[in-house]
């Protein structure tokens, strides 16, 4: 049966690793393509990668660093920040990522993703997004809205919509990164993962908040995420990804062994 | 020197990187000639059958991947470039495709929360016969899939492996002679993905 994805997730600053709390407070931890060789050896299913300051200083993602990682590893990975363009989307990919992923860029010029979907294959295009919850229900009826920057931008646009919408226009994923369980290792953002799992046909990755297996367990049987996103504690080396495969198989997770 | 068959059909990069790795001399290519002289052959694809046989018919390869496949030369399909061999797809409203293996090309039926569409991930593959590219492999490992579209061969001798999902079991292997395809994605399938390539580009085309 198909297994359920475990993603180490590498924030890249400065052509380094680092990991920060609520998108701020960001420490250095590595090398990106050693982390990555790493994670791949220790059966890993998929990585990401966020040049979280690409956007921030008007460039594109760093290509090397793209090529280096697909001469290194041989899963998939998918590649996000400074992604601004069809011609960035095809420079990812051609350098030998998997996906490319699209957050803000999709939020100011939507037809970015049917204009990838179709000159790539749905499968190549990743719609991230970052909701946090919010009381205005007017706006944003399901309770969510999608922020800009990690949290600092409020968009009016609401989370559930916004889901549905990406996927009619073509994205083949959706990552649901929540800003309130973001780096609290406190588990994911249960309703709202479920909440977009249920309602989109393509599938859905839950992201933030993981700090322990039965959170997984928790993402993955309650919330209906097909894979997670983890960073933190991996990381820090509280956990390797052999012994999450191990408790999670162990809880009843098919997982790849 | 191993002709990874470019048509137009998605990102070659990783099968040559793969392919380098296990140590076969790749070259990604359209040119017939060159196609010709190699003494093996990678059928890659990715993106929708439609646009694929569309392009294999713009650049004049689909005969020559028929007399590729029937000149006994070590064939391997991958993903879109197995489900092309088929002899139709469901998908862009119905494509006649090449016709070297009996059977269609069919969509999943997504049920959500449990089953998506696209099919994305790692499943396992029950491999029904001995074969000289599974050498060293498992019953049962783990491969990349990523497709919403599934091959579905009348002819069970065509079967090498099987995949279920979405409640179908498919043919996510098939092999005939020096054909050999699948749908998983051998680039993308880490050590054991490495191991069917590296298999491949020491074999000589019979089982």
């Amino acid at each position: 049966m198909l297994t359920k994805r475990i993603i180490p997730c590498l924030d890249i600053r400065d052509k380094k690793v680092t990991k920060g709390v609520k998108f701020k407070n960001n420490v250095i931890l590595g090398d990106p393509v050693e982390m990555a060789i790493k994670y791949y050896e220790d059966g890993c299913d998929e990585l990401v990668f966020y040049d979280i300051t690409a956007s921030a200083e008007g460039r594109p993602i760093d290509i090397d660093m793209v090529k280096a990682v697909a001469e290194n590893i041989y899963i998939p990975f998918a590649v996000g920040g400074g992604i601004s363009s069809l011609k960035d989307m095809e420079m990812a990919l051609l350098a030998g990522a998997e996906k490319v992923s699209v957050n803000s860029l999709a939020i100011i010029n939507p037809a970015i993703i049917a204009e990838g979907s179709k000159a790539f294959g749905a499968q190549c295009i990743v719609l991230g997004m970052d909701p946090i919850k919010t009381e205005n229900l007017e706006k944003c009826p399901s309770g969510y809205e999608i922020t800009r920057r990690g949290g600092r931008e409020f968009t009016g646009i609401d989370a559930l919509e916004w889901a549905k919408k990406a996927e009619n226009l073509g994205v083949g994923e959706i990552v649901v990164n929540s800003v309130d369980a973001d780096g609290t290792r406190q588990g994911c953002e249960l309703e709202l993962t479920k909440m977009i799992s249920e309602n989109v046909n393509v599938p859905v990755v839950a992201s933030g908040g993981v700090g322990c297996s039965q959170h997984m367990v928790d993402v993955f049987n309650y919330a209906h995420a097909d894979a997670v996103i983890i960073a933190g504690m991996i990381h820090t080396g509280d956990y390797t990804i052999q012994q999450i495969k191990e408790e999670l198989s162990e809880m009843g997770v098919a997982v790849r062994r | 020197m191993i002709a990874i068959i470019d048509y137009k059909a998605g990102n070659l990069t990783s099968v040559k990187l793969a392919v380098q790795k296990v140590g076969g001399d790749a070259i990604i290519t359209s040119d017939p000639d060159v196609i010709k002289a190699a003494d093996r052959i990678i059928f890659p694809g990715v993106g929708a059958a439609g646009a694929a046989m569309n392009n294999l018919d713009d650049l004049n390869l689909d005969t020559l991947v028929k007399e590729q496949i029937a000149s006994g030369k070590p064939f391997l399909g991958i993903c879109v470039g197995l489900q092309v061999l088929f002899d139709m797809s469901e998908e862009d409203g119905g494509t006649d495709c090449l016709g070297i293996v009996p059977g269609q090309v069919k969509l999943f039926k997504a049920a959500p929360p449990e089953t998506k569409v696209p099919q994305m991930g790692w499943n396992s593959v029950n491999f029904l016969d001995k074969h000289p590219l599974l050498e060293g492999i498992e019953n049962n490992s783990y491969f990349y899939f990523v497709h919403s579209y599934y091959p579905s061969t009348s002819d069970r001798t065509y079967i090498l492996g099987e995949t279920s999902y979405a409640g179908v079991t498919f043919s996510s292997m098939i092999y005939k002679d020096n054909l050999v395809a699948t749908q998983f994605h051998l680039e993308k399938s880490g050590k054991v993905g490495l191991k069917i390539l590296e298999n491949f580009c020491g074999w000589d085309g019979t089982c």
